[in-house]
């Protein structure tokens, strides 16, 4: 590749670039294209092996496309996704034909939102867990499943003696479980979580977050968490991309973005968080105003017609994704001169 | 007209069982609590604690086969001419009576969960509005028009007049949960009952709606019982907190009380395995083992013992501690708070 490009670095597990999706909209009886959804808008990052990468934004903004872009579970209308495989090959999987991909699908998996819906009534676990070994290790021997399903059991913390019964006889987070067992079935380099915990009871969603972090320690893998609530996103994630709009606005280490965020979204975003903390009350200020439609986004920044720091540039030219400090990106036209606050110092504890 | 001192809304042993071929499901199991005029309780708790099930039960509005079978809820009519009379046992009234129709939807609003599915989609937001003021208030169309339109105003939806005529799937999220207040405010309620109002949106318009009820509250001097599971909503809109766990109360206590000095080893296993933005990042959470039991399966004695870290064996598995006060304004039900004089009383 002659590009410069983040993945020449060996670290780079996967990067992204210029990555767009737009779906038609179509009309009348002969199904003119009258119009695109821009649900993703020329989106670039990268991810590193063994980080976990946090995807941030309200509904509608395009992260959960960009994840299946990834994943070419929707094939992208423009841009790269350039993969390093196991091998130290780097390959562009939007610009590859399925049957070249094909391989490679066993390197990347997917966790689910609703474990609920991910399932298959009709199949045991050791039908569920052990499809993929069937269907892509051929692995033929039923024993040999077996043996490989009640390995996997026990790594989620669930007992090999429940192979043969059904999901319904589990709750959702021991669903959850049974979902990331299958997505480990390969022994994936990178797993796509969307919204893994957002479906699940407060008291259990800790227990799933916790077995997340431990499989990634024992395991080296690579997330990409696609999520909506943002402390969770801040208890898992190394780093953090904030999207509006299909666009990407800022990417920074997760402290550095929670603390010191540089874009007026983000910013507004850690604000509006509900501080589990009845002692600090005024601190939670919302945003005026919708999110637009990104069949019909507003001219220059996406965000200037809700931006309170917006000057008439703002409306007129589009700003780009400039590395404001080591590893901070951020695409704003003010982002030298604003001084902005994130979530703020924690709370004296006194429990 | 409002004694300060005496609560708006009691509820006492209240029980709501669903009788079902497989078996009874106990959903909500002895329920106590207190809203007092003005007062906003949140009523926290996870899926199948009975949250719904409870303010359900106070509006009567329990689909069948589910049942009241114990308790009552006494409510203070605030409006009608009978208001010194006392206060009226809901538990007690027809569920389509006159009485009661009179008091849901007039005295005691509620804010749905799901605003998409509340609205009728082949009606305008409008009619909606002006059927529900007219049901209530002995107003012509014109002056029911400009309720439903000083209602939107007051919600902050942009261009009332206009929306009036807007059917619920032209508007967005947020707009949408603000004309469902609206709806919920016609009629001045004393109460207001929000169950989980804010779960299906996004964290800057929920900041939005839950502001709005904040200043909602302020200004009409109305109580709100507020259902929600997430607990930094709770602490943000909360004067008094009820903690629910399997259809029973585990701890109820000032906002305050609950999150910085808990008392119920649930309360407290709850708000320690919450990520907060302030918890350190990459870091294992303190956990509850295990996960909420089956409604069939319900463990005897305490409901929460096989989860709990702090379990006495032939104590906790044997008898369902009450709720009792620790203060004037804390009460628990844990054996580990109980007096020994209390306990023998108990059994």
């Amino acid at each position: 590749m002659t590009q410069k490009t983040a993945i020449g670095n060996d670290q780079v597990l996967l990067e992204i670039k210029h990555l767009k999706k737009y779906f038609p909209i179509k009309k009348g009886f002969i199904k003119k294209v009258v119009g695109y959804v821009r649900a993703v808008d020329d989106v670039s990052f990268s991810i590193n092996e063994g980080e976990t990468l946090g995807l941030v934004g309200e509904s509608g903004c395009g992260k959960t496309t960009v994840s299946r872009s990834i994943l070419r579970a929707i094939d992208p209308t423009s841009g790269q996704v350039l993969y390093r495989t196991a091998g130290g090959e780097v390959v562009d999987l939007a610009n590859k034909p399925e049957s070249e991909i094909r391989p490679l699908r066993r390197e990347m998996q997917m966790i689910f939102q609703d474990p609920f819906a991910s399932l298959n009534p009709r199949m045991n676990l050791l039908d569920l867990v052990g499809e993929p070994l069937l269907v892509i290790d051929k692995m033929k021997s039923r024993a040999a499943r077996m043996e490989r399903v009640a390995e996997l059991l026990k790594l989620v913390g669930l007992r090999p003696e429940y192979m043969q019964r059904f999901p319904h006889a589990f709750s959702g987070g021991q669903r959850q479980r049974i979902v990331i067992a299958r997505a480990l079935a390969l022994n994936p380099r990178f797993v796509v979580a969307d919204e893994p915990v957002s479906a699940l009871d407060v008291s259990v969603q800790a227990q799933v977050l916790n077995l997340m972090l431990e499989l990634q320690r024992k395991l080296g893998l690579t997330y990409l968490f696609v999520a909506h609530d943002l402390s969770v996103v801040k208890h898992i994630c190394d780093r953090v991309a904030v999207m509006y709009v299909g666009k990407l606005v800022e990417t920074a280490p997760t402290d550095e973005l929670y603390f010191q965020p540089r874009h007026p979204y983000t910013a507004a975003l850690m604000a509006a968080v509900p501080v589990a903390d009845p002692r600090i009350r005024s601190a939670m200020t919302p945003l005026e105003g919708d999110v637009p439609s990104p069949a019909n986004p507003p001219s220059g920044c996406y965000f200037h017609p809700r931006c309170p720091f917006a000057i008439e540039k703002c409306a007129q030219e589009t700003p780009t994704l400039e590395e404001i400090s080591p590893n901070h990106f951020v695409s704003c036209h003010r982002a030298h001169e604003l001084q902005l606050i994130g979530v703020g110092e924690p709370p004296e504890n006194s429990s | 007209m409002n004694n300060l001192t005496k609560p708006l809304l009691t509820v006492r042993n209240l029980k709501t069982y669903f009788k079902l071929d497989e078996g009874m499901v106990k959903a909500v199991d002895g329920v106590d609590f207190d809203v007092f005029p003005g007062q906003v309780v949140g009523i926290v708790g996870e899926s199948g604690c009975g949250k719904s099930v409870t303010i359900k039960s106070a509006l009567r509005i329990v689909e069948k086969p589910g049942e009241i079978v114990d308790g009552e809820i006494l409510y203070h009519p605030q409006k009608n001419a009978d208001a010194n009379d006392g206060p009226v046992d809901l538990v007690t009234l027809k569920a389509h009576g006159k009485k009661m129709r009179d008091i849901r939807g007039n005295e005691i609003a509620l804010i749905p969960q799901e605003p998409m599915a509340a609205f009728s989609p082949v009606h305008t937001i409008g009619n909606q509005l002006i059927e529900a003021v007219r049901l209530h208030q002995k107003v012509n169309k014109k002056q029911a028009f400009d309720i439903a339109v000083q209602a939107l105003h007051e919600v902050g939806m942009p261009n009332p007049e206009r929306r009036m005529g807007a059917y619920s799937w032209e508007l967005s999220g947020g707009l949408r949960q603000r004309a469902m207040i609206a709806m919920a405010l016609t009629c001045n309620p004393s109460l207001l009952i929000a169950d989980e109002p804010t779960t299906a949106i996004d964290v800057t318009t929920q900041a939005q709606v839950l502001n709005l009820l904040r200043s909602l509250q302020e200004r009409h001097n109305m109580s709100i019982i507020f259902i929600t599971h997430d607990l930094g909503v709770i602490a943000q809109v909360a004067d008094f907190v009820v903690v629910m766990y399997l259809g029973r109360v585990m701890e109820t206590g000032t906002v305050d009380d609950i999150f910085h000095n808990p008392q119920h080893p649930y309360t407290k296993a709850l708000l320690e395995s919450i990520p907060t933005v302030h918890s350190p990042s990459k870091e294992l959470l303190p956990t509850i083992e295990g996960s909420i039991p089956h409604p069939f399966n319900r463990p005897a004695g305490c409901p929460f013992y096989p989860r709990c870290a702090d379990f006495m064996a032939g104590v906790c598995d044997k008898r369902t501690p009450s709720l009792q006060k620790i203060n004037d304004k804390q009460s628990v039900s844990c054996f580990l708070h109980h007096d020994k004089a209390e306990e023998d009383e108990a059994a």
